[in-house]
Formats: C-alpha cells, structure tokens, sequence
C-alpha cells in the first residue's frame, strides 16, 4: 500500500498547505462583536470621489459616506443634511442656505461654506471631468464652464461666512433641493485632495462627512465603512459598520442571503422570484421605483420616420397586463405614460387609448396598421434590437408575438452586448425599434420628459417636436409650481400623442431584508441610509 | 527568452488593436453625456487622440512598467487591480491544481492497478461525470447543497473568513482536472505495466507497489505533465466561472468584467499579463519534462 500511503500524505499535505495559506490572507474582521450590517452591493463603484463616480451602485455607497447640504428620510420625505436650513429668494433663484455649526469631515475639521464652493466648482471644472457636471446645469455659469470658456471661479455659488452658502441659478429650478441630495453635490475635503490627489479617495485617506468612513475597499469584493464617531448625527446612528458586498451575479446575492451571510439583497433574481415571494413573503420588499422601461422607435429613418399611425398601432397592440404579470413578474407597473406615477407634485398624462380594453385596442391598433398601408399581403418587417439577456430576450419575445398575432407584423429579434447596442442607439443608423430605460435623477418629473427634448443626447429616438420643446421651455421659466406643473403635464400629452416611445412598465426596486433589520422603508427613490437602519442582535 | 518580446508585443498590439475595435467605449452608458462633458472626460483619459497616438502612449506606459488608470476603477490603476487580483487567482488555481493532480493520479493508478474490476468502472464513470459537467453547472449545485440546505460551508467569498471559503471554490475548478487526469494516468499506467522493463522488473521478483513506485509511476507521468500546460489554461478559464460565481475578486473576474466595461487598459494589462505568463509556464513545462526524462535532456 506503499502509493496509498504516499497519496494519503500528499492530499493531507495539499489541504493542510491550503488552509494555512488561506488564513494567511487578509483576515482582519473585528476581534470585539460590532454590530455590522451585511449588504449587497451590484457592481463596484467607479470610484469613490463624488465627482468621478456615476452609477447607482456609488451613489449606495457615497450616501453612507458622505452628506449634501439636503438629505433624504427614510420614507423619502426632503430633510436638511449638512445645513440645517435655507431661505430662497422670491424669484426663486437665489438660495441662502445656513450650515450646522457642528458639521464636520471625519478627522475633526470644521464642514465650511467654502469647502462646498471648492467642491461644486469642481465639479463643472473641465479638468475634473465630472459625469455629472450637468446636474449643477441650472446655476449661474455653470454650462460655460464646463465648455470650457470661463474660469470655474465665475460659478454662482458664493461662501458669505464659513456658515452661509449662496446658490445663484440662471432659471428657476423647482427640484434643486433634491438634486443637492445627489452624491456629485457632497463635499469634498480640499486639502487632503491638495496632499494626495486622486489618491485622496484610498481607505485611510478619504475623509467623509456622512455617517460613515471608508476602512477597506477590496474592488470586486467588498467595501468595509465604520461608524464616523464626527458625524453631526452620530447619536443617532445605530449600526457600527457597514459591509457592502460586490455581488454582480442576483442568483449568488440570494444564495448568500439564504445562507444568512447577507442582510439586505440589491435585487431579487427574475427565475427564482415566485420561489423567494412564497419563502420569504415578509422579508420581500417591492415598491415603486423612478424609472420607465421602454422601447423606442428610430424616428430618423423608415419604416418609422414620419409614420405615427404605425408607432401608435405597435404601441395599442402590446398587451402590457399580460407583459408586466407573465414576462416580467416581479411586481412592475404597466407603462401607459412616460413619468411614473409617484413623483413629486405631478400626475402623468396617460395614452388616450388606456381607458380602453386591450380588445378595444387590439380592434383600433388593426384600424391604424391598415391606414399606415400595411395588411396581411403587404405585412411590416420590422427588427427589434436588444441587449443579450435573459429578461429582455423574454420581452422581445413575448411583444414579437403579440405583434405577429394582433397586426400580423414581421419582427426580426437583434441581439447584441449592451455596449454595441448602445453605439447602435447613438448613431441611430441601422436601428428600427431598441430597447432602452430612463431612472430619474431626482424627484421631479423634468428628469424624463427633458431626455426627450431635440438636442438632448439621451433622446434615442430623435424625437423633434416644436410644440413639446416650447411647452417645456414655459415650464423651465415658471417661479409658480403649479403653473409649471401644467405645463409639464401639458407636454407629456403631447409627447404621448406623437408616440415616439412605447414605454412597456415602470421598474420597481425589490430587496430582501432580513428580519433582523428595523428602521427600512421603501422610497420611490430607493434610497437607504444605512444609518437610518438598525440591527436585533440576539 | 529573447524570443518572447516579439511575441508579447505582437499580443499587446493586437490586442490593443481588438479592443479599441468593440463597439462602443468606456464611458458610453444609456445616459448620454452632454458633448461639451464628453469631450472633457474624453481628453482627460486620452481618448480624444488618434490610435497610434494612443497606442504609443500605453506602449511606453507599459515599458516603463506602468499599465495606466483603470477606466472602470477610477481610484484604481491596473497594476493595483493585477497586484490585488493575481495572487488570489494563483491561490485557488494552485489549491485546485494540487488537488486535481494528487486525487487523480491516485485514482488514476488504483484504477489501471485493478483494470476492469468494479473500483476501475467506479472511478473511470466517475470521471466521465466529472469531464461532462461544466463548472457552471456543479458550482451552483454544490453552493446549494453545502452553504444554502446544509450551512456547513461559505455561499461566498467577501466577509467569510479563514480556509472554509477556499473549499467550494477549489473543489468546482478541481472536479473537471480530477477527472481528465485520471483518465490519462489510467491509459498511460496500463500502456507502462505492459511495457518491457516493468516485465523486466517484476521477472526479478518486485512485488506491485515497488514495480509501480520505482519503475513505471515516473515514465506513465508524461502525458499527465505535458497536460499541465493546457490544464493550467483550464483552470484559468475555469476561474473566470468560479470567481464569478463565487465572487471572488481575481483576475478571471476583473478580465470578464474589464472587457463588458470595454476598460480598454484593464483588459489590455491582463492580456499582457496572461501572455507573459503563458511564455514562462510553457518554459517551466519544458524544463520539466527535461527534468523526467532523461532522453530529452540527452538530445
């Protein structure tokens, strides 16, 4: 039995060696039980610099880490951040806000009025190239800036006294408290950026003004953040240490989750959402989110380019119902408007054809395939292009058949990565019908019909209509909320009239949340604080 | 060695080349930038200058050692992505390698050693099994069975840890490897019992543990050492799906991820960074085999 033997003592070798090389590793968790939160996080941010970073995913994070002058409550009701109010002019374009006399960075410093005009004039700066340098768009000089042909000094935003900030906009901008919750407004700390850099986001370097600091980033795996003993509101913070998981994959958040090693998931995976309702009924949380799925036509060339009566009649004859509870599943809302309902001091205009029966649009829908010229000799061939996923494959599917069934239309499915599909959509060349989605910004309907404006460059289908743009034009200039409501909702009518979009559903945002988590409440914004949660721990 | 500069620049070139040919850029999103914003970020990351322009800057980047800023970790460069990423890829793949090679040449020899008997169909079905079934497939399953129904092990990698998250991940890359080498070790171990010297051997009064110990144990290796090579480039592959599924920060994550994201520098570094590696396995394969064979070394 000499090979046994030997065998026996290389594979005790082989998991013996193993095991000390693995504890080798960093192994640096908390000696002391703290309470930390485990949360799944989908993707990596880009970074952690406010002015860098850009998806949703650095937003969860940066809102641990850092604080606007306004803030978000748990249910999604505007509350002050790190000022602790404002007053605004009465033409609605200066806004004088006061900060807290107990804001401060996470090593000691005083949070100043002149750190925010550092940092809000960094981010239109053109050497920052900042993602969201538009969001400040509607402050004086900001866009001049940003092109490049005036110094960042000139932005119109003024530090009084180390506690007073003056914001000066060039048009009334009704939504820019809430867009002063958007981590690109936090502050940075201009003299560790002055020391380190672009290094002054490393753990040990980056210093934060929210309710949390960075301790460790492990890209692909996970950032550690621990209670900011500084923090204005630290009292109140409950949780010690957050851990946002990078889990790219929704199938392995929920298996970690069901192995208790998560308390909070960023998603629900689509195949096993009715398996997780059962399961976990209680701990599921659905709720409406601020984005619209869609579908757009290519307006620029045909088949669709000056032919509304065929947009409208693809548009009637999807069955959305059927398509939000047998395709989709997962709790979203049928879209028959483009602003989801639940947005602040706003009631979306709906298609006129959605008091009808999906019968009743079938039978209209039939009516308009046939005055655009098409019937069943002469049917529309049309190609419907997608990025490669399961859950738009299932879409795509499901509306070529309802197409093929209702007006007898031809439908090619074009699969590509997202990235190419993108390039396809920019160049408006060769698309014909693509998929795309629009999440808001911020609480206010502007943030989707302004995509759709001419010469928006997130207007994919190339919309172009004089009525739409002076509609929203008015509303940009009306101090009066409600006046400017109207005319916001007027251009929705307009919009939907022109049908240059399917909108399909409206997105909700879907967590599971452990039971041992309290202080959880669902926002159309999907915003968490984790230092609005709290842990049971027994 | 000399020989493997050209080599490796004709790989960066190509693959510089490749990647700037994807559709698409690092910055492209569904939200469109404003032009005046697209034409700041695209200057601050160079891509406003034309191609060889481009190339020249990454190329006496890399010469100086220095792969550039990742485009889709902006705090990261990719020489701390590669730095971070590598040694955990190397971890798993040797944990997986020493337990590929040690279960399968065992399982291998006991099943030649027993040929057509019932443990030899056991391992050899077995070892069907486990070449058949994709990585993708076993992975979720044992993730299930073990840490979801059982809670023995880790579901992931982030927040555990200690050894135990080692072990799934290491048995997924491992199976397939398990499996494939005892195949071989079996064919190659009854062509050597058959052969002459072992004849020989055993004519002299060795008994079976000695004859395959000192005589045919080292020449039935060859095939299983000349398949190191393409099953250190299976692993490799392999971990691409483990470290995905697991959620593992190696490099099969980061070249997987860097390549969606078209994070033209992270790919083009771990293109690199594979290719040179490549050229010294194949290296170390050939001393290797010099190494166990004594003919080759003579020649």
């Amino acid at each position: 039995m000499l090979i046994h033997m030997k065998s026996c003592r290389l594979l005790l070798l082989a998991i013996v060696g193993a095991t000390v090389v693995a504890c080798g590793g960093p192994d640096d968790d908390d000696g002391a039980r703290v309470a930390t939160l485990h949360r799944g996080l989908s993707s990596d941010p880009e970074s952690l610099d406010p002015h860098k970073a850009r998806s949703v995913q650095a937003g969860d994070v940066l809102r641990d880490i850092g604080e606007g002058l306004t803030s978000y409550s748990t249910s999604g009701e505007l509350v002050p951040g790190a000022a602790q109010e404002w007053t605004i002019s009465a033409d609605g374009l200066v806004y004088t806000f006061t900060l807290r006399a107990d804001a401060r960075w996470s090593n000691g410093d005083a949070l100043t009025a002149q750190h925010f005009t550092f940092s809000l004039r960094r981010l239109v700066d053109p050497a920052t190239a900042a993602f969201y340098a538009q969001a400040l768009a509607d402050i004086v000089n900001a866009e001049a800036i940003t092109a490049g042909s005036l110094p960042p000094a000139e932005l119109g935003v003024a530090a009084v006294d180390d506690r007073t900030l003056v914001i000066t906009l060039a048009r009334p901008t009704p939504y820019l408290l809430g867009l002063l919750t958007h981590p690109s407004t936090f502050p940075v700390h201009p003299v560790s950026i002055a020391q380190s850099g672009d290094a002054f986001t490393r753990p040990g370097t980056l210093l934060s003004n929210g309710a949390y600091k960075l301790e460790a980033w492990e890209p692909g795996s996970v950032i550690r953040l621990r209670r900011n003993e500084q923090y204005w509101n630290n009292q109140a913070t409950a949780i010690d240490a957050v851990h946002h998981h990078v889990l790219t994959q929704e199938v392995t958040e929920l298996n970690r989750y069901r192995a208790g090693e998560l308390h909070i998931t960023a998603s629900v995976p689509p195949d096993s959402f009715e398996r997780v309702r059962d399961e976990h009924r209680d701990e599921l949380h659905i709720a409406p989110y601020l984005g619209v799925y869609y579908y757009g036509f290519n307006l620029t060339k045909p088949p669709f380019k000056d032919a509304p009566e065929l947009r409208q009649a693809l548009s009637m004859a999807i069955d959305r119902a059927v398509l939000v509870e047998k395709v989709t599943g997962r709790g979203e809302a049928p879209a028959y408007s483009w602003v989801p309902a639940g947005v602040n001091n706003y009631e979306p205009r709906r298609f006129a054809y959605a008091e009808l029966s999906q019968d009743e649009r079938n039978a209209a829908a039939k009516r308009l395939y046939r005055d655009a010229g098409y019937s069943d000799t002469n049917p529309a061939e049309i190609e419907l292009r997608y990025n490669t996923s399961d859950t738009q494959q299932r879409i795509a599917l499901a509306i070529q058949s309802m197409w093929q069934e209702v007006l007898g239309v031809k439908t090619t499915l074009v699969n590509e990565e997202f990235q190419v599909l993108l390039a396809n959509m920019r160049a408006a060349e060769i698309t014909q019908v693509f998929r795309s989605s629009w999440i808001g910004d911020y609480n206010d309907a502007h943030t989707f019909l302004s995509i759709l404006q001419a010469g928006n460059p997130s207007n994919m289908p190339r919309y172009v209509s004089d009525e739409f743009d002076s509609l929203m034009q008015r509303a940009a200039v009306q101090i009066d909320p409600h006046r400017r409501r109207l005319f916001l909702e007027e251009a929705e009518r307009v919009l939907l009239a022109d049908h240059p979009v399917i909108p399909l559903y409206f997105y909700v945002s879907k967590h599971l949340v452990s039971p041992d988590v309290t202080g959880w409440g669902d926002n159309v914004l999907d915003y968490h604080y984790s230092q609005h949660l709290s842990l049971r721990t027994d | 060695m000399l020989g493997a500069i050209p080599t490796l620049l004709l790989v960066v070139a190509l693959a510089f080349l490749m990647v700037h040919a994807a559709p698409g850029g690092p910055f492209d999103d569904e939200r469109v930038l404003p032009a005046d914003i697209e034409a700041n970020i695209a200057r601050a990351y160079h891509l406003d200058e034309p191609l060889p322009e481009q190339f020249w800057r990454y190329l006496s980047g890399v010469v100086r050692g220095d792969l550039g800023p990742s485009y889709r970790y902006r705090d990261h460069t990719v020489s701390q992505l590669i730095g971070g990423a590598f040694p955990l890829s190397i971890k798993l793949g040797a944990m997986a390698m020493t337990l590929a090679l040690v279960l399968g040449i065992s399982a291998g020899t006991f099943a030649a050693l027993r040929r057509n008997s019932w443990l030899d169909r056991t391992v050899m079905t077995l070892a069907m099994t486990g070449i058949s079934i994709p990585v993708f497939v076993i992975a979720p399953v044992l993730v299930l069975l073990l840490a979801v129904q059982l809670q023995w092990l880790p579901a992931g990698w982030s927040g555990n840890e200690g050894g135990t998250r080692f072990v799934l991940p290491v048995v997924s890359l491992a199976l397939p490897q398990i499996a494939y080498i005892a195949r071989l070790t079996r064919a190659s171990m009854i062509d050597v019992l058959a052969s002459d010297f072992v004849r020989t051997a055993r004519a002299q009064g060795l008994g079976t543990r000695a004859v395959v110990h000192y005589h045919a144990l080292k020449p039935a290796m060859l095939p299983v050492v000349s398949y190191l090579g393409p099953a250190v480039a299976a692993i490799l592959t392999g971990s691409v799906v483990v470290e995905e599924i697991f959620g593992i920060p190696g490099l099969g994550q980061f070249f997987v991820r860097g390549a969606l994201n078209r994070d033209y520098t992270l790919v083009l570094g771990i293109v690199i960074f594979y290719a040179a590696l490549v050229i010294l396995l194949n290296l170390i394969v050939d001393i290797l085999y010099a190494v166990i064979d004594p003919r080759i070394r003579q020649r």
